[in-house]
């Protein structure tokens, strides 16, 4: 079964399965390549046999006048619909996967700008272009952009997801094996599209923890970021939730928001992540980081049921990385954690080193 | 029905092309056949011109590296290539030149319904051209065909002018499908019922009906972009307030139904192509005819699955995967039914065939790949990679423009009464077909490997097969130029043909060949149906098989 995989996947000029998720939809891809192309040859023989057998033998030659009888059509129908109806049933259920992080994963923030990929660690540390990632542990993607549509693809992984201004969009996957995988943005983006690449780096559990624990304790900056991201009025290499509320105090959230469950102009954010939220139209939605930052950019778009329409957007006032570190901080306020207050220390708690 | 041997009567007035001399009577001419000539001028210049575009992208990646021009060049020319291809050959072609010529001869009209808002249409394509490809040369537009907001609203580089150009040919590709529309339901002759209508005008009718009903969404959509670009209101924009999906949605809602656009005439001219070689009727004619329709009304259904990883909602994704699968059953109907034709034929392999089954083969491959993307885990690694490249030239090449091909060689002796080199046309069609799968087969697998579209340069491990891909585009050209000169050639020197050389029972060969200015002297009383071949007076003997 597995040299079949490999002699498959080498056929097909497939790169390596990275994720757990790869080697599932390459036998999709193996069953509709093979289905496909019987089928298919099977009609190329079909007319290559007709032409022969019924080559014109006289110039102006009649023929017998043939009609299809029913079941000609029933079949010409259901045996493609079946096939590709079965091909659907597999591959969907394969994309709701995908669509859906598992509980466990681990949030990396992933902002895409014209032409390169920043990451951020919620608690640090941050990179450019190298994507660090245990083996064997779910990884949530976070997505955002500060320009224009990118897509963040790494064919290793059979992983792609659009990168949007404005919004989060989110994606998963468990890296199997340590290895080096090609980033590539897939959406085009002008002059550089072509040379936004990047790297996941995918490191045994146990030296990414390592490198992990030694990134935080250390205050210098890490070697591969020379270049704070001060014009964004955020420094994503330090903990992103202190300055998450920072920057909450700076723009005045607290005027309205409270922290603490009491009730004022706006809704209160303590354990506001991940709850369901009732709306003005009546619909109940979960406040997840895309509704988050949706009602910082879009404050009209889903009133919560009760409250007025007064919050003013943060469209163009708020950067990516700042809508990031807000969402972070309300993540944070949760009445069974710990403390409410703001932490001083990594939000994970510190793995121990070896 | 055998063709009445067009009379004494008709051969005594001169043909529709030498009735009158001079550019100033083409220019203000309102025969639908003259109208057509002008669409294949046209059309054909359109196709060099972005054929040269294509050269010129598969000169720059034959290196991993900058080759021939540097990257803002290389994303002007992918634009150009993509907007000229499209808007000024793909969508115009075939409706333009062999719709306009052979759907009064086979309706049995004079004309179409609106001569003069037919030519008309001739006049708005080529201002929208020009316009267009002016604005592109000029202000370099590098924003791709599909205009993908919020990159095409903050280029530096001006967009304006292309989108006005597709605009205007929008509306002309308004004008030509309310004209075709109008003239099957008004000026059908005596004894033409739906049921006897040849399959070229179902399947023209049904591309009509998308023409009407979709470009308005593409004029309205390529407004908002330049109101948003030049006026600066958020549209589309998020920093300026608007939706960076929105265009993607409305963009495609035109641009998926435009595909069938593209193919459906290419479908009408192989239904034809297929009963005159086989010598055969159609296999299952109300399928084919009705299938026609179907894709015409589901693929209005199905834009989303170009946005499968664009962050839409999972179940939005699912239904428009389970409909996109119906667009390819109807497909399938037709493939089979195609195939099913040729048995207990009488097969003449000729250059016209020989293209048939290029579309055919091409069409199936193409068609399945399309299949496999909608599947809609598998589209996640493929989406935006070479493989949707590779895929959407096998329908538009592949299919379409080996059907044009058929459709020029086939009606080639119907158009202008002379012949052209068989030898020569076999010959190249073998050339064409060899060099199209050089150039595309070689791209599915760099999609397989997850190369990205639109790169100007790309790591080494892609580079073998964009060699090949190079090789292959270098023959396609070469077979399309021999193809060119032995066309030409016929018109000057090519054998005179007489009026219906290939003994093809179709509605249009009742008429000499080329036609006369009045396609017939009295209006034609229709007995049975076209691609009789049973030589049974009322249709002979029915077989049915087993």
């Amino acid at each position: 079964m597995n040299e079949l995989n490999e002699l498959m996947r080498k056929v097909l000029w497939l790169p390596e399965q990275a994720s757990e998720y790869a080697a599932s939809v390459d036998h999709l891809h193996f069953f509709v390549f093979l289905v496909s192309q019987l089928g298919a040859w099977t009609v190329v023989v079909t007319t290559l046999v007709f032409i022969v057998r019924y080559r014109k033998r006289r110039a102006l030659q009649s023929t017998v006048h043939v009609e299809p009888r029913a079941i000609h059509e029933v079949v010409f129908i259901g045996l493609p619909l079946s096939l590709f109806l079965l091909w659907f049933a597999i591959g969907f259920p394969q994309y709701v996967t995908l669509q859906t992080p598992p509980r466990d994963a681990r949030d990396v923030y992933v902002m895409a700008k014209k032409w390169m990929w920043k990451f951020a660690y919620p608690g640090g540390p941050n990179s450019t272009d190298v994507l660090r990632v245990p083996a064997g542990r779910p990884i949530r993607l976070l997505l955002t952009s500060r320009d224009v549509i990118h897509s963040f693809f790494v064919p290793a992984l059979r992983l792609k997801q659009d990168v949007l201004p404005g919004r989060y969009t989110q994606t998963w996957f468990k890296a199997t094996q340590p290895g080096h995988f090609q980033i590539f943005c897939a959406e085009y983006c002008g002059l550089g599209h072509s040379s936004m690449l990047g790297e996941v780096l995918v490191m045994p559990p146990d030296e990414f923890d390592a490198w992990m624990d030694r990134e935080r304790s250390s205050n210098h900056p890490s070697a591969q970021d020379e270049q704070p991201v001060s014009e964004e009025g955020v420094d994503i290499r330090g903990n992103l939730l202190e300055q998450g509320r920072r920057i909450a105090v700076v723009q005045g959230c607290f005027k309205c928001h409270s922290v603490d469950g009491s009730q004022h102009i706006g809704p209160t954010w303590l354990d506001l992540y991940n709850a369901r939220v009732k709306l003005e139209t009546g619909k109940t939605v979960v406040a997840d980081e895309a509704y988050l930052t949706r009602s910082m950019m879009e404050p009209a778009a889903d009133i919560v049921a009760g409250y007025k329409a007064v919050m003013p957007t943060f469209q163009g006032k708020l950067s990516a990385p700042e809508a990031a570190a807000i969402v972070e901080f309300i993540k944070s306020l949760r009445t069974d954690a710990p403390s409410a207050a703001p932490q001083k220390g990594p939000i994970y708690a510190p793995i121990p080193a070896k | 029905m055998p063709p009445s041997p067009p009379s004494e009567a008709v051969y005594n007035t001169p043909n529709y092309l030498n009735a009158e001399a001079g550019i100033r009577s083409w220019l203000t001419t309102r025969d639908h056949k003259r109208i057509a000539i002008m669409y294949l001028v046209l059309t054909v210049s359109a196709f060099a011109i972005g054929g040269i575009f294509a050269l010129l992208i598969r000169l720059e990646l034959l290196t991993p590296g900058p080759t021939i021009m540097d990257a803002a060049t290389y994303n002007r020319m992918f634009t150009l290539h993509g907007v000229v291809m499209i808007f000024l050959f793909m969508i115009p072609a075939i409706p333009g030149i062999f719709g306009n010529f052979l759907l009064p001869l086979m309706l049995g009209a004079q004309d179409v319904a609106f001569p003069r808002i037919n030519l008309f249409t001739v006049y708005l394509y080529v201002i929208g051209a020009v316009i267009a490809v002016w604005g592109m040369v000029q202000g370099g537009t590098d924003t791709g065909w599909t205009f993908y907001t919020p990159y095409s609203t903050t280029t530096v580089t001006t967009v304006a002018p292309v989108l006005l150009g597709a605009f205007i040919i929008g509306m002309s590709s308004i004008l030509t499908g309310v004209n075709f529309i109008v003239t099957t339901h008004t000026l059908r002759a005596p004894g033409l019922t739906w049921m006897r209508l040849p399959l070229f005008v179902w399947a023209i009718y049904a591309t009509s009906i998308i023409q009407v009903l979709a470009t308005p969404v593409l004029g309205m959509t390529l407004l908002l972009v330049a109101v948003e670009k030049v006026f600066g209101f958020g549209i589309f924009d998020p920093v300026r307030g608007g939706d960076p999906i929105l265009f993607q949605h409305l963009f495609w809602f035109y641009s998926h139904p435009a595909v069938y656009i593209m193919v459906l005439p290419a479908m009408a001219v192989v239904s034809e192509v297929v009963q005159a070689f086989a010598r055969k009727n159609i296999f299952g004619y109300k399928a084919v005819a009705f299938s026609s329709l179907g894709i015409a009304f589901v693929g209005f259904f199905v834009w989303g699955h170009h946005l499968f990883t664009s962050g839409q909602s999972t179940f939005a994704s699912g239904v428009f995967g389970v409909l996109s699968m119906f667009v390819g059953i109807f497909t399938a109907i037709k493939v089979f039914n195609w195939t099913a034709t040729l048995y207990k034929g009488a097969i003449h392999v000729a250059a016209p065939f020989v293209y048939f089954l290029g579309f055919l083969y091409f069409l199936m491959f193409g068609g399945l790949t399309g299949i496999a993307l909608s599947t809609v885990s598998l589209d996640v690694h493929w989406q935006d990679t070479y493989f949707v490249v590779a895929h959407f030239h096998f329908i538009m090449v592949g299919a379409t423009i080996m059907a044009f091909l058929a459709a020029l060689h086939y009606w080639w002796p119907k158009m202008f009464g002379r012949m052209y080199s068989e030898r020569w046309a076999l010959a190249a069609a073998v050339l064409v077909i060899l060099g199209f799968n050089a150039t595309f087969i070689p791209q599915f697998l760099l999609g397989n490997m997850g190369m990205p579209r639109r790169y100007y340069s790309y790591p080494e491990q892609f580079w073998p097969l964009n060699v090949a891909s190079t090789a292959g585009a270098s023959l396609l050209a070469f077979g399309f130029l021999i193809v060119l000169i032995y066309l030409v050639t016929a018109l000057v020197s090519g054998e005179v043909s007489g009026p219906n050389p290939w003994g093809s029972r179709g509605y249009e060969w009742n008429t000499p060949s080329p036609p006369n200015v009045q396609n017939f002297p009295e209006t034609p009383l229709i007995t049975g149906s076209a691609h009789d071949y049973t030589d049974e007076p009322g249709g002979g003997e029915v077989a049915r098989v087993h």
